[in-house]
């Protein structure tokens, strides 16, 4: 069919595929920050939360398979890109190259999106698998009995009394750790500089995207980024500095 | 002697062209295709004309010089292009646009064609608006107009200051589609260096591939030459490098006459000359003088003086005072000369003497500075990157240039050359702007020539031919003309002189300048019939392009070129010298009113000369083809 | 006006033809005038160059007034040098100095291959100018040019797209030598205009895909292409471009088939 063909095999078509995936992770990863940010409130709130999405079930698992193919189609046409965009670029070299006007998020994307992708795949062995701290990981650590009813837009669906996993425990246990905690912290950073140019980008990509509020764009997107880059940085510090018990 | 047969149809002046069209014989559509065209240049005429052809149906190729048949400096016409439309109700009309371009002119054009362009001048519009030409507005989507010098009323079309380019950029839009369609075989890099004829037909080319240096010879029915003007004769002009004259002058050396070479157009808003290591004049657009006064000091000990500092009355707004009907906007020849004549009298400004002012002031008063530079923006850029001046705050220094050649080889009304079945469109010809061009009327000729009448009269040709009875391209005469290229070639690179082909082109430029420029008389002109063979000796002698002929090697470019430079230099001067009068852009000083103004001898003059090849060492011959107007009275120019 | 004369010194890349091994050489340029442009002062050096036997540097360059997109200089790092919004010729040498070492080099890409020294092959843009960049308006067909009303902002939009001079300069400025700031101005000049639609999503897909099969690469949204543009071409075309492709997507996958045939 034209239009697969036309979104695989064209660079547009693979730019467009990259932004409409990028916007699904970032919704994804805002989501994410949104709910992880519960552990600074009563212990109920991130118990709950968890254990509430951990009892969906299958739908736990199409919200997981759907980002993961995001990440996958992001991470692949992203790849056959570069390759190609180096290919273009032929065999000689500039002697001498200055940057005009690009900015500085932009220039290291690949490599930003690399660091990403392995803390993503630490990230997720480490509180979803549970391979990479072990120790510390949901079977090892103890339960937790919800005190009060978690609720979801008004609705019940973790009732107190209920014996939870103690993923509040899990986290901050976890950053404990300094060097998971720096290298947790150094990725969202770069994370971070990624969606900088990435969350600007895709409306470009997009088509929708002009002069006219290139520079509102750009201070959304930049509010946007540092208020990311300070939540998340928020738990490993407050984890590090013992603000969370 | 050639026999030199206008062609013009019979009929009243307002009919001949549709009684033409009616009465030309016609090639069936399904024969079209046997015919091979071969088109050379790729400028508004050239491009217009291969995307013409081959919607007709003819199998055409088209061969540029450039990398890209979007170079052709076509593309370089700033103010725009005219068009008897009289959307701005103020009387224009298909006669008016005629008779301003005949008086333009100065009657030396042939009444019958320039009438017919005019005629086809608002069809041409439609045609670009339809293939996408974004043409200047007015609010309410309907198309605007601003005025250009030599008319009274409004009848210029525009995009910014860039109309050439968007011109060419829809006639070449039109040839990438033919290319693709495979309607256009299109070369590019390729200088054609010689004109096959075949038992005196037109009958192909032969080409050198610019990167290669390889000779080919290419056959067709006919040939159209559609090359541009030669003003880079003079060496510095508003041309762009590469422009030459090289097709039009070996086509002349195979018989096509050349005519009135002596009428070359000066254009009076150039920027003026800053030092020897120029290469370009740059042109500043006509439409300039719209809003901006031209003026000198009265007194020439101002001459230096900062020009603020001038008052009112110390200003001589000299246009404005000698033509008060047409002002700032008289013709072009008018007010080179008038800016060369207070030179001479020591009020130029600038460092030089050679500039006067092109003053906006009055303008931003009544505009204010953000309407000034709406209107014209870039070319106030454009004027701050050579020059270095703001010229919203101090005026602008400009002085003439040669910018347009209105000579060119002869075609009749037709389009045809006295050579059959070799035709020449656009700046390349003769025919419609006679001594003088008006400003916006050479986008109008090129793309006239190319759309709407070249591609009815060659059928009146190709319907005399037999399909497929054209000769095969390793021919006799194919081989020799090849042979001959190739020992020009040789020849040029044999010579490993001292002087750089720059050098030579400098001295041609100046001697052309001083002796066949804004102004000329016997005496100069007899001084440079006599450098300018010398100087081409010496070239021969001791000129030096080095590398070899097998590869890219512009310096062999510019020496092909420049070696016919110095010979058509030479034939300007001697049809400056054979024409005693003075008429539009030619200014004989043996031939002036009190007043400094033309005076035209239409007795003796009112005809086209056209010079005839003699072989080398032989002079040439000067037909004459008079120049009947049969509907218009030839009166002296007045724009007063 | 005067002003005094300086001198700099020339890197520049030779190549003695496509596919052949290059390198830097030097040449001193010797009583510079600030008022030269940067090409006539290459002719002054190469006049010297020709005198001492040698060949002169091949660089390409026509109008020499910014209008024709034939010159092609990368100098000192920056395509059409240092200034914004000119072209190579329009570069004076009054932005250098004295002493300054001035390094040239061709336009470089893959689909712009070196022909020689600083000359290179832009024909890849005549080839995707061709896959589409028209529209078909046989001559002699148009109607009336009043007769379609083209709003004034639209028309000064398509005209800020249709300036482009052709030149390269976007794709030898990006990293990813990316030709989409020529294309896009290309399809917006003709796509804005009410005359450009019939012909709008065939057109946008064909020059895509013609730009993609010569090699260019993708846009990686940095906009040194806008930053480089001697016509200063804003890349809010290519946003344009990006939308006219999805739309064209979306409708060629949707547009039900016409049965078509020939006629009578």
């Amino acid at each position: 069919m034209d239009l697969v063909r036309n979104l695989l095999g064209s660079t547009i078509g693979k730019k467009l595929l990259m932004a409409a995936t990028g916007l699904v992770l970032i919704a994804f990863v805002t989501g994410h920050l949104v709910g992880n940010l519960q552990v600074f409130e009563n212990p109920d709130r991130i118990n709950g939360y968890a254990h509430f999405l951990q009892s969906l079930g299958p739908a736990l698992w199409a919200v997981r398979v759907f980002l993961l193919a995001c990440a996958a189609i992001h991470i692949w046409a992203g790849t056959v890109l570069a390759l190609e965009d180096r290919k273009a670029r032929g065999d000689e070299p500039y002697a001498v190259h200055k940057w005009i006007d690009a900015a500085v998020s932009s220039r290291y994307m690949r490599w930003t999106g690399f660091v990403v992708l392995a803390f993503i795949l630490y990230h997720i062995a480490q509180f979803t698998v549970g391979a990479a701290q072990p120790a510390t990981f949901k079977e090892n650590i103890g339960h937790y009995t919800m005190t009060s009813d978690y609720r979801v837009m008004g609705l019940t669906v973790v009732r107190a009394g209920t014996e939870v996993l103690d993923v509040r425990s899990m986290v901050i246990l976890g950053f404990r750790r300094r060097v998971v905690a720096l290298f947790y912290m150094v990725a969202v950073g770069l994370l971070s500089l990624h969606l900088l140019h990435g969350a600007d980008s895709l409306f470009q990509t997009l088509g929708v995207r002009s002069h006219r509020w290139e520079r509102g764009l750009k201070a959304v997107v930049a509010v946007f980024c540092a208020a990311y880059f300070l939540g998340n940085l928020a738990i490993p510090c407050a984890a590090l500095l013992g603000y969370l018990h | 002697m050639s026999q030199l047969e206008s062609r013009i149809p019979p009929g009243a002046l307002a009919e001949k062209w549709s009684r033409h069209k009616s009465g030309i014989r016609l090639v069936n559509p399904a024969n079209k295709r046997k015919y091979e065209v071969i088109v050379v240049g790729a400028g508004l005429a050239g491009a217009s004309a291969s995307a013409s052809l081959s919607e007709l149906g003819y199998a055409v190729s088209c061969f540029v010089f450039h990398d890209s048949p979007r170079r052709a400096h076509s593309i370089a016409a700033q103010g725009g292009i005219n068009a008897a439309k009289n959307y701005q109700n103020d009387g224009d009309s298909v006669y008016r646009l005629f008779y301003d371009t005949a008086k333009g002119g100065d009657f030396r054009s042939r009444e019958a064609n320039v009438y017919r362009l005019a005629e086809v001048s608002a069809q041409i519009i439609d045609q670009c608006v339809a293939q996408g030409v974004p043409f200047a507005r007015e609010y309410g989507g309907l198309l605007a107009n601003r005025s250009f010098g030599g008319a009274q009323v409004s009848r210029t079309f525009y995009a910014r200051g860039q109309t050439g380019q968007q011109l060419l950029l829809g006639a070449y839009s039109a040839l990438s589609r033919a290319a693709v369609s495979g309607g256009v075989r299109l070369h590019t890099h390729a200088e054609m260096l010689d004109l096959v004829v075949v038992g005196g037909h037109a009958k192909g080319i032969v080409v050198r591939n610019l990167l290669t240096g390889e000779v080919t010879r290419h056959a067709a029915d006919a040939v159209v030459l559609a090359t541009g003007g030669y003003g880079n004769v003079f060496n510095l002009s508003t041309y762009a490098r590469g422009s030459n004259a090289t097709a039009i002058w070996r086509a002349y050396k195979r018989g096509a006459c050349f005519a009135n070479p002596c009428f070359t157009q000066i254009h009076p808003t150039c920027i003026p000359v800053t030092g020897d290591y120029q290469s370009k004049l740059t042109l500043m657009s006509e439409s300039l003088r719209n809003d901006g006064r031209i003026w000198v000091p009265r007194n020439r000990d101002d001459r230096l003086k900062p020009p603020a500092s001038i008052p009112e009355v110390e200003r001589d707004y000299y246009l404005e005072r000698i033509y008060p009907s047409f002002g700032n906007l008289c013709p072009r020849d008018v007010a080179s000369r008038a800016a060369k004549r207070v030179c001479d009298e020591g009020r130029g400004v600038g460092e030089s003497g050679l500039g006067v002012y092109l003053d906006f002031s009055d303008a931003i008063g009544r505009l204010g500075e953000a309407g000034v530079r709406e209107r014209y923006g870039n070319l106030f850029d454009i004027y701050h990157e050579i020059t270095n001046e703001d010229a919203y705050k101090v005026p602008m220094r400009i002085f003439p240039a040669a910018h347009y050649a209105m000579g060119g080889l002869w075609v009749d009304y037709n389009l045809m050359s006295n050579v059959p079945g070799l035709f020449v469109l656009g700046e390349a010809n003769f025919s419609d702007h006679g001594a003088n061009r008006l400003g916006a009327s050479a986008l109008m000729q090129g793309l006239a020539d190319g759309y709407f009448i070249l591609p009815y009269t060659i059928g009146d040709y190709l319907a005399t031919l037999k399909p497929g009875s054209r000769p095969p391209a390793d021919g006799p005469e194919f081989m020799q003309a090849a042979d001959g290229v190739a020992t020009v070639t040789k020849r040029l690179l044999s010579v490993r002189g001292r002087q750089p082909v720059s050098h030579f082109h400098k001295r041609l430029g100046h001697i052309l300048w001083q002796h066949c420029g804004m102004a000329r008389n016997r005496e100069g002109l007899g001084k440079a019939l006599q450098e300018i063979p010398a100087l081409r000796e010496e070239f021969w002698a001791n000129g030096l392009v080095p590398g070899t002929g097998d590869s890219l090697n512009q310096s062999l470019e510019r020496a092909v070129r420049v070696a016919d430079f110095l010979e058509l230099g030479e034939l300007m001067c001697r049809d400056a010298l054979a024409r005693e009068e003075s008429c539009g852009c030619h200014f004989r000083e043996e031939h002036q009113y009190p007043d400094g103004e033309c005076k035209r001898d239409d007795e003796n003059f009112a005809h086209v000369a056209a010079w005839e090849y003699a072989g080398e060492g032989t002079a040439p011959v000067r037909n004459a083809e008079p120049l009947a107007y049969e509907t218009v009275k030839m009166s002296v120019r007045n724009y007063k | 006006m005067t002003s005094k004369t300086f001198n700099v010194i020339l890197r520049v890349w030779r190549q003695a033809g496509p596919g052949r091994e290059g390198r830097f050489v030097e040449y001193p340029a010797r009583g510079v005038n600030p008022d030269m442009s940067f090409l006539e002062m290459l002719d002054v050096v190469n006049d010297e160059i020709a005198a001492r036997g040698e060949e002169p540097i091949a660089f390409s360059h026509d109008c020499r007034e910014g209008i024709c997109g034939t010159c092609s200089l990368v100098i000192n790092g920056k395509p059409h040098g240092p200034n914004h919004g000119v072209a190579s010729c329009q570069t004076y040498m009054r932005s250098f100095k004295d002493g300054d070492r001035i390094v040239v080099e061709p336009f470089r890409a893959r689909p712009f291959p070196v022909i020689k020294d600083l000359v290179t092959d832009r024909s890849a843009f005549d080839a995707i100018q061709q896959a589409g960049g028209f529209i078909t308006a046989r001559t002699g067909s148009a109607p009336e040019a009043n007769s379609v009303p083209v709003p004034k902002e639209v028309a000064e939009l398509a005209m800020d797209a249709a300036q482009c001079i052709g030149c390269g300069a976007c794709v030898a400025a990006c990293k990813n030598a990316s030709a989409m700031l020529f294309v896009a101005a290309k399809v917006s000049h003709l796509g804005l205009l009410p005359q450009g639609q019939p012909e709008r999503d065939r057109r946008v897909l064909a020059m895509v895909a013609t730009m993609d099969g010569l090699g260019f690469g993708g846009c990686t949204n940095q906009y040194e292409c806008s930053a480089a543009c001697p016509k200063l071409i804003s890349h809010d075309f290519i946003a344009r471009m990006n939308r006219d492709y999805a739309k064209a997507l979306f409708h060629s996958a949707f547009r039900p088939a016409a049965a078509g045939g020939a006629g009578a």
